[in-house]
């Protein structure tokens, strides 16, 4: 076992760990952290894991690390302008989770397990 | 009781998920990769104009994806500013005046400013290049939107827009004269990819600035309490 | 000219993203008028080069896969594309006339408009794993941004909880994407079905990965919650285009792995679980079509139910005869053009008659039968297609579904059909008792230009006329999912 593959379990566990984090948080922004550490995990995977290739020199496949650096800036666009949307939603609302009490009380009636959350116009 | 034991299930879910990724990961890991891509990659690299064979891989092999990058960003850009209800998007409520600030801006704006430079031009045969060196720069905007320095161009006008799309305009344009001289879209033609590559780079750079800097001041800083929407 | 028509479809979207982006909305609607008309253009060239040619593989920047990216262009991508130029151009002639242009924000239509239809254009093409997933991020993006623009909070919600569910599914999507990379070295579609039928490794959990991630983008049941606020919350136009042509890029590829890779990666149980899944859609989102009070989320949940009947396709390809399988993708391919056709017209309607009856409710409606016939009308055409009556292009889909079941001896989906076509009669039928109910004390209604009536007509009478020409569109599509359909 290399230590690249020592990142690859690295990335594992940053994958199960944001998994968890994204379904049981309920506030955006420890959503959005867990979206990013999912991330993370997964860049490390796909580094470290391309590396146990028994070819010329190990440590050097600059593909994967091409497609990280595409892939973060992807994530980082994406994380930035969720948090211009939740800045603004709270700026609005006042919330910091999706589904406010109210709603989440007359989700009791919903009988849509799916699309627990309201639907405007 | 109910929300405890719903707890446990994802939790149990997650961990049950790790295992079986990692097992998969182990396994993979066993047998070398069929195909050797780096190989390929070595063997090509004196065409690609740059000596960083990652900058070789994203400026030229796989340059749709990195086309297509650059317009997410610019995407997340324009919704970001679409949001924005200000008629300047640098708030002159914001300004603090603080000693300590004045002073870290003297000394670091102009150091973020060469070390952007540096990463940019770095990026042809070592670890940089146009997203680091944008980054740098955008921190250093952050630096200054935080003291007292007007920053006119953050108006959200066509100035803003200009420069939010100025890099991907000017790859976009590339692309297409590389096609009038070349065989194929974004297949730079001889002897000109390392210039291209390196004005591609530079343009780049300052729009992601601009990108980065757009998205950090395009949400409201206001606490909680208008309910009105102002336009 | 290969390339320069690879280039029309791919970077002349983006360069009307770039000029639009420096635009009022009034300036960029009759730049984009001129833009699709030459996306029109460009695809009806496409499609022609490739019915003298043949079906062929494409480098990008002159670099073939496995170092390259490679596109692929065949009978099946190009009837996708002939379908976004269709719903998009229909979707952004309307939104140039229906969208208010005083408002500020409303510039950045056109450029997410072109964003989407470049990033659509591009996932036809792609035969490269990791393109197809940044494809797949423009494609998000550009619609949380057309769900948000506006900033009011119920679209901020609405399009919150779009990016976070895309974004997760995205991750899955590109988790699977690691893992092959790390297996095979490569990126390439191609090249990794030819090693994997080689070598015979095993990539369930990729693929099972990659097909969850992409489930989840195309709001299969149960996790269909963010499609219904989000196409019900944009405006009409946006709705269309979501409804129509972005739910089917997450489809699309998910079709194309399950098709190259799933014959030895798939197995059984995930075919039946994917298929159970979609019947479940079928049926409750139909049900709750029917239950909705606001028109346009009828119209949304109605296309909750009809994805799902797209993944029939996985159980209906899997371990049966190579004419089953067949029958199976020319049914859902169908499927796919027939509701993205019908959908646009029925959400540019529902825009139509919200426009004239200042509300949103099904309630609201009342009396406007005698107002708004055309509209109606066309809301009714597109239900025709929807419901599966002959001669719709949801008939002749349905029926090749409801053959390809039988023949399998899995005659379970049969019932899934029907039950489902009957669901989609009620809705549509409960729309239009709503709006010829004659004791309305409503008796002003405003009229929308006779234009903006015009676009969702076409689009339904194109949905209702696909019946017609099922066989020289079958022709084009040879062997739909390309080479390596299923045996």
């Amino acid at each position: 076992m290399s230590a690249h593959l020592l990142y690859a379990f690295g990335g594992v566990v940053l994958c199960g760990m944001g998994l968890g984090g994204f379904i049981l948080l309920s506030h955006l922004l420890r959503k959005l952290l867990a979206f990013n550490i999912m991330g993370s995990g997964i860049f490390l995977i796909l580094v470290g894991l391309a590396q146990h290739g028994g070819g010329a020199e190990p440590g050097m496949d600059p593909v994967p690390q091409a497609l990280v650096l595409t892939g973060i800036v992807v994530a980082v666009s994406a994380t930035a302008l969720a948090l211009v949307l939740i800045r603004r939603y709270y700026y609005l609302t006042g919330q910091t989770v999706l589904e406010s009490s109210a709603e989440s009380g007359r989700r009791n009636n919903d009988d849509d397990p799916g699309s627990r959350k309201d639907g405007a116009l | 009781m109910k929300a405890w034991f719903a707890t446990f299930v994802v939790l149990a879910v997650c961990v049950a998920f790790t295992g079986l990724l990692a097992v998969t990961v182990w396994d993979i890991a066993q047998t070398p990769a069929l195909v050797q891509l780096p190989a390929m990659v070595a063997e090509k690299l004196s065409e690609s104009g740059v000596k960083n064979p990652v900058t070789a891989v994203l400026l030229n092999f796989r340059s749709y994806d990195t086309l297509l990058e650059i317009g997410v960003l610019v995407i997340a850009a324009m919704t970001g500013i679409s949001m924005a209800r200000t008629p300047t998007l640098e708030d002159p409520e914001l300004r603090t005046s603080n000693e300590l600030l004045f002073a870290l801006q003297r000394w670091f704006v102009p150091l973020m400013l060469m070390v952007a430079g540096y990463l940019l031009w770095a990026g042809s045969d070592r670890p940089g290049g146009a997203f680091q060196a944008g980054a740098v720069l955008a921190a250093a905007g952050v630096l200054m939107r935080l003291g007292a320095r007007p920053m006119n161009f953050l108006r959200p006008g066509i100035l803003l827009r200009l420069g939010l799309v100025l890099g991907f305009a000017v790859f976009l344009v590339v692309a297409l004269a590389s096609a009038f001289a070349g065989e194929a879209f974004l297949d730079y033609p001889e002897g000109w990819t390392k210039v291209l590559i390196v004005t591609i780079e530079a343009v780049l750079t300052l729009s992601i600035g601009m990108v980065l800097l757009a998205l950090f001041v395009a949400g409201p800083v206001n606490e909680y309490g208008e309910e009105d929407d102002p336009v | 000219m290969t390339t320069w028509l690879m280039a029309g479809l791919l970077f002349t979207p983006l360069a009307w993203a770039a000029i639009t982006l420096l635009l009022s909305f009034r300036n960029g609607r009759w730049v984009s008028w001129l833009g699709m008309l030459v996306q029109v253009l460009v695809s009806v060239g496409v499609w022609l080069l490739v019915v003298d040619r043949g079906e062929f593989y494409h480098g990008l920047g002159g670099w073939d896969a496995p170092l390259g990216i490679e596109l692929r262009v065949d009978g099946l991508a190009i009837i996708f594309v002939l379908l976004t130029a269709t719903v998009a151009t229909a979707c952004g002639w309307h939104a140039g006339m229906y969208l208010d242009s005083d408002k500020p924000w409303q510039k950045h239509f056109w450029p997410l408009f072109w964003f989407l239809w470049a990033a659509l254009n591009s996932v036809w093409l792609s035969g490269d794993l990791f393109n197809l997933y940044v494809g797949l991020e423009v494609i998000t993006l550009t619609a949380v941004g057309l769900v948000a623009v506006g900033g009011q909070a119920d679209a901020l919600r609405a399009a919150l909880r779009y990016l976070l569910v895309a974004l997760v599914g995205s991750m899955a999507y590109l988790l699977g994407v690691a893992l092959v990379y790390g297996e095979f070295g490569v990126l390439s579609l191609a090249v990794v079905r030819e090693l994997q039928a080689e070598n015979g490794v095993g990539m369930t959990l990729p693929l099972a990965l990659m097909l969850g991630g992409l489930a989840v983008k195309s709001a299969l049941f149960p996790m269909h919650g963010w499609l219904p606020p989000a196409h019900g919350v944009a405006k009409s136009p946006v709705s269309g285009l979501m409804s129509g042509l972005v739910v089917k890029a997450s489809f699309y590829i998910a079709a194309r792995l399950w098709l190259e890779l799933g014959h030895e990666a798939g197995s059984l149980a995930l075919a039946q679980v994917l298929g159970v899944l979609g019947s479940a859609a079928v049926v409750w989102g139909s049900w709750l079509a029917l239950r909705q009070k606001k028109l346009k989320q009828v119209v949304a949940y109605s296309s909750v139910a009809q994805i799902g009947y797209l993944f029939l396709l996985f159980p209906l390809t899997l371990s049966v005869s190579e004419a089953v399988s067949l029958q199976a993708q020319q049914g859902v391919t169908l499927q796919v053009v027939s509701h993205a056709l019908a959908k646009g017209a029925m959400f540019l309607a529902a825009g139509n008659l919200i426009l004239s009856v200042r509300s949103g409710e099904v309630d609201a409606l009342a009396g406007v039968g005698r107002f708004l016939p055309f509209s109606l009308f066309s809301f009714g055409l597109a239900g025709v297609s929807l419901m599966g009556l002959p001669p719709s292009g949801g008939f002749a889909a349905k029926w090749l579904l409801l053959q390809a079941s039988l023949a399998s001896g899995q005659w379970w989906w049969a019932l899934v059909l029907l039950a489902g076509g009957l669901l989609s009669a009620l809705y549509v039928f409960r729309i239009y008792q709503a709006s010829f109910v004659q004791d309305s004390d409503l008796d002003e209604f405003y009229h929308p230009p006779r234009s903006l009536e015009l676009v969702p007509m076409i689009l339904a009478l194109l949905a209702l006329g696909l019946g017609l020409v099922v066989d020289p569109m079958l022709t084009l599509l040879g062997r739909p999912f390309g080479e390596g359909s299923v045996p």
